[in-house]
Order: structure tokens, then C-alpha cells, then sequence
């Protein structure tokens, strides 16, 4: 099966973050990582390759920092990357993040497509999707368990609340990953050596221009967000506080 | 004609979930904002019944969107048979509730339409002439307000938890109700969903509860987790927890609230040892109240909280419980 894995580079998980002067956007001089469910992601993709043979070939859109989320990939066992290399990606959104995937891969054959389930940033939880309508091809999201059947896939969809659905599926397809689907390795000495000969192919913002129109959404304001409550605090000792609150939950909150 | 806001509302296993009807709240919040008639939907096979329902509430009309290929869920089918039926009627602003399903084909409706969805808002807000959708980014460590830079319909999909579904208007008599037929073409459908089913024994859905107890990291041991349970019992809610607590296998996954669990939006939610992490405040701070119990003066849980108790939970919920107990025994 040769699988294309779609991953982004996002702020680390503990990187405070500062406005830019205009409000509209975040300053990028803070610490970057691989957005987490990408990671699950690229981990199944080779777990696949692992059962099925195949390959796997890993792309970003972002500027020459997004570049390490590659490298760590193909340390990781990916056999090429593809990196649409320009500032200009960052702020697209998630329709045209996808139409420049599908302009960069028109000349490639995959059975599988996989992404993160949504980025820690944006948190759109639409590039994968969108992917899928552009190529023409059936998705499902929120993934938990992948296996090969005779005529596609049976994938398991996590739902709400507990629940859980199968869904068989014809190749190629795309599939939204959810964290937790597996476990993650770590790169191997041998596989960081191995990954500066793999391929890294790299496509300027004008190759893939075309297929990048105008921003249908517009962030115009990025901000903190206020606290809006009133928060009262009961005081005193432990017996005379739970009467407090007893009293609120009674006559306030009316639970009791 | 005026611009039409139309929520569709979601069915599943023979009901409107909740989060739809926050939807219509908001829908009806717009529509009186903006002057704009309110219409809702419901899709899928034999939902006249829902349609009648939502028929009851403050909505201009509502549609019983149907065909017997909407009936499992696809997002194949879900796409094409909303796609016709929004073409036909031409709204303004389509609503949805960002439950795992929509989120499965609402990228692709929008897409195939040409247009964009705003995804996971939990409010909006009226600048002039522009409608600005409020959504969170980084994981609700900022916010964003987001507007349209393209034609109508205008995709947006809203958190569970961000409106209150019990305040949803009642109509002054019984909305119109018209069943629209869609087609959807032979071979549309290229998944082959399964039954849905439940992995664990005694799941159970957080969402619908009014009180939830929720214990994080400050419960300490394991054997102090009967502490909470006994508060929950007495106050008839039931017992939650932070992902902390279910990693450590405390209490089961199916307990877990937060962005990687249950969101829930309960009238009552009593967060006891629970820091407050954004993962945990994205699943809970629709509440209709928080309590707060933690012995750091500086938890970020104390910034959504209603009621905030600085203690050691040790010391106030045996207290608590026995307070609840007389209470509720009418004393």
C-alpha cells in the first residue's frame, strides 16, 4: 500500500504565546512541534507499510522550520517527503491548505491517504476531509483501528459518548487519525543516520499557486480570551463552607 | 425575500441530541439579531416525527429532509442530500452542531458547494454589517473571530456546550412542516457503515446527566475516589474525572471529561482536586454552574468557576456530603 501521511508543525503544547501588533495572528518566534495526532498518523501509516509493504511518503506545507517535522519522519521509517516550502502556507485555510496537497500529489498514485484528526492550532478538523471531496475520494474520520480486507479497508470510527462503528471501505481512501490509536516510536540512531539520503522533495508557493484561491474565513481578531465569570468564594471552616455551598446549590443553583 | 438562517438539527437513535437544540437557540439568537427568518431541518429516513417536534419550537418553518439513503449515516449521502436541498433553498447561514457526525461531512458539503465552513464556534458576534463567528485556537488558549470572505450559504458548526438548549423558545403555535425528497444518485454511497456499538460494558453518556462530580489529581490515591463517588451519589449525579485520573486507570475512559473525552454541559458540575488544564476546561466550561474545590488559590479552574471553595477537598467534602444529605432528606 504506499500511504501519503499530511502533517503540520504547530506550537509546542507549553509555548506561551504572543499576539502579533495587528491581533490577527500569533509572533512565530516560539518553539515548534509535530501536531500530535500527525504523529499518530505516520505511526499507522508505517505500521501498514510494516504488514502490507508498500510506502510511505510524508508532506507539509509550511516554511523552512516545518522541515524538521519531515526529517523526524523519515527517521522515523517514512521513505520520502514533500515539503510545500513558503511563509504563505501558514495562513491559508483548510480549503486551500488541501487544494495545494492535491495540486502537489496530482502526479501520484496513493491507496491511502491519512491526517491528524484536527491541528492543535487551528483546530479545523476539516483539511483531511476537504482532501478527500478535491481528489473524489470517500473519508471517514475520527479513526481508531485500520485493517486490510479483500475489496478496501474495514476502518473503526470512534463516535461520541463510548461508541464506536466499523465501516468498510473501497481504496483509495482518506482517513482522519485519532490519538491514542497506537503506540508511538521513537527514532532509532540507525534512522536519523538513514534519513538525510531519503528524498525531500520541495515545491515553491508558484508551483502550486493555481490551485490556491482567495480565503473563504478571515481571522480578524486574535485574542485572550476574557474571563467573563464572577467567581464567589466561600470562606470559613470546612463544616461552616459545605452549608455555605449547600445553600447556594439549594437556593442559587436550585439542584437540591 | 429576507436571508434565511437555517439550523439542521441532528437525530440519532430516535432522538434530537442536545447539542441540536443549542444550535436552535443560537439560530434563534441570530435570527433576532440579524431580522433574518429562522427555518431548521432534519435529515435522514421517517424524521417527520423530529421535524414535528422542532416544529414546536420559534422557527419560521421546518424541513424533513428525506430519503431512505440518508438511513445509516454516510457522509457520502449526508453530502449529495444536503447539498440538493440547500441549493434549493438557498439560505443565508447553515447551522450545524459540531458533533462528531457533522464534523464527518461538513468539510465535504461545504467543499463540494464551493464554499467554507466555520468549525467548532462558541459564539458570535454582530460588527456592523459583518457577522463574526468566535472560535477557539490553540486549544482554547486564544480565540478568534472569523468572517466570511465568500458568497453564501455560510458554513458554521457550533461546540457542544456553547448554547443553553433549555432555552430554546417555544413557538406561538405549530411551525409548518414540509418534507423535501431528496435524490440521492445509485452509487453515491461508498461506505459500508456497521451497527454502532459501545466497547465498554457500562458506558455511559456524561452529556446527559444534570450533575456531574469530577475529580482530578488532587483526589490523590485511588481508594479516595469513593470520597467523590459518595458526594455524587448524594447530590444524584454521577461521578467524572480528568484524563490524569483515567490514564492512571482510576476510573474508567468512559469517564472522562475534556477535549479527549466527554464534553458535557450539565446544570450543576463540582470539579474537586481538578486544576483546571484547558483539555479538561474545553469539555466542561458550558456548565450551567461550576463548583471548584482546590487548595491552589491560583487554579485556573477558579477562572470559570461560580462558586470556588480554596481547601483541601479532604477537609470539605465529608462535611459536603453529609450537608447534601440533610438537604435532600428535607431537613
Amino acid at each position: 500500500m504506499k500511504i501519503l501521511v499530511c502533517m503540520k508543525q504547530v506550537p509546542q503544547k507549553d509555548a506561551p504565546l504572543k499576539l502579533n501588533e495587528a491581533g490577527t495572528w500569533i509572533r512565530e518566534d516560539l518553539s515548534y512541534e509535530v501536531n500530535e495526532p500527525d504523529a499518530y498518523a505516520l505511526e499507522e501509516a508505517l505500521r501498514q507499510k510494516e504488514k502490507h509493504g508498500g510506502e510511505v511518503v510524508v508532506i507539509t506545507a509550511g516554511p523552512a522550520r516545518a522541515q524538521q517535522v519531515l526529517r523526524e519522519a523519515l527517521a522515523k521509517g517514512a521513505d520520502r517527503a514533500i515539503h510545500l516550502e513558503d511563509n504563505a502556507f501558514v495562513a491559508l485555510d483548510a480549503a486551500n491548505t488541501a487544494g495545494s496537497f492535491a495540486a502537489a500529489i496530482k502526479d501520484e498514485k496513493f491507496d491511502l491517504i491519512f491526517t491528524g484528526l484536527q491541528s492543535d492550532d487551528y483546530g479545523y478538523a476539516q483539511t483531511g476531509v476537504v482532501l478527500a471531496e478535491l481528489l473524489g475520494w470517500p473519508h471517514a474520520t475520527i479513526i481508531m483501528q485500520i485493517e486490510k480486507t479483500d475489496g478496501g479497508i474495514r476502518v473503526k470510527r470512534e463516535l461520541e459518548a463510548g461508541y464506536f462503528q466499523f465501516v468498510d471501505m473501497p481504496l483509495p481512501a482518506l482517513l482522519t487519525i485519532q490519538s491514542g490509536i497506537n503506540k508511538l516510536r521513537y527514532a532509532t540512531l540507525i534512522g536519523i543516520k538513514q534519513a538525510k539520503n531519503k528524498p525531500l522533495r520541495k515545491i515553491a508557493l508558484a508551483e502550486v499557486q493555481s490551485a490556491i484561491g482567495v480565503n473563504m474565513q478571515k481571522i480578524e481578531r486574535l485574542y485572550v480570551p476574557q474571563k467573563t465569570k464572577n467567581t464567589e468564594f466561600l470562606e470559613g471552616p470546612p463544616a461552616e463552607v459545605a452549608k455555605k455551598l449547600v445553600e447556594k446549590l439549594r437556593n442559587e443553583v436550585r439542584v437540591l | 425575500m429576507p436571508d434565511v438562517i437555517l439550523v439542521i438539527l441532528e437525530q440519532r437513535e430516535g432522538r434530537l441530541n442536545r447539542v441540536s437544540w443549542e444550535t436552535l437557540t443560537a439560530g434563534q439568537a441570530l435570527a433576532a439579531e440579524t431580522g433574518w427568518t429562522l427555518e431548521a431541518a432534519v435529515a435522514g429516513h421517517g424524521v417527520t416525527n423530529f421535524a414535528n417536534e422542532v416544529g414546536g419550537k420559534k422557527v419560521a418553518r421546518v424541513y424533513a429532509v428525506e430519503s431512505p439513503k440518508l438511513e445509516p449515516y454516510t457522509p457520502d449521502a449526508f453530502a449529495a442530500g444536503l447539498k440538493q436541498f440547500i441549493e434549493s433553498k438557498q439560505p443565508k447561514l447553515v447551522l450545524m452542531p459540531h458533533t462528531y457526525q457533522v464534523r464527518d461531512f461538513v468539510a465535504k458539503l461545504a467543499t463540494a458547494m464551493g464554499r467554507t465552513a466555520i468549525s467548532d464556534c462558541i459564539g458570535y458576534k454582530k460588527d456592523g454589517d459583518k457577522l463574526l463567528f468566535t472560535r477557539q485556537m490553540f486549544q482554547g488558549k486564544l480565540a478568534a473571530d472569523v468572517s466570511f470572505s465568500c458568497e453564501a450559504p455560510w458554513f458554521v458548526t457550533l461546540q457542544n456546550g456553547a448554547f443553553r438548549g433549555d432555552k430554546v423558545e417555544a413557538g406561538a403555535g405549530a411551525a409548518p412542516v414540509e418534507t423535501v425528497k431528496v435524490e440521492i444518485a445509485d452509487g453515491t454511497i461508498r461506505n459500508k457503515p456497521q451497527e454502532v456499538f459501545k466497547e465498554a460494558k457500562q458506558a455511559v453518556d456524561l452529556t446527559q446527566a444534570e450533575i456531574i462530580v469530577s475529580v482530578g489529581r488532587g483526589i490523590k490515591e485511588q481508594k479516595n475516589i469513593e470520597l467523590a463517588k459518595q458526594l455524587a451519589e448524594a447530590l444524584g449525579g454521577e461521578l467524572a474525572a480528568s484524563r490524569p485520573i483515567c490514564d492512571s486507570g482510576w476510573l474508567p475512559m468512559d469517564r472522562q471529561i475534556g477535549s479527549s473525552g466527554q464534553t458535557v454541559a450539565p446544570k450543576l458540575y463540582l470539579a474537586l482536586g481538578i486544576s483546571g488544564a484547558i483539555q479538561h476546561l474545553v469539555g466542561m466550561k458550558g456548565a450551567r454552574t461550576i463548583v471548584a474545590v482546590n487548595k491552589d488559590s491560583e487554579a485556573p479552574i477558579f477562572e470559570i468557576a461560580d462558586y470556588a471553595v480554596v481547601g483541601n477537598l479532604f477537609d470539605v467534602v465529608p462535611p459536603l456530603i453529609e450537608e447534601v444529605k440533610k438537604a435532600r432528606a428535607g431537613a
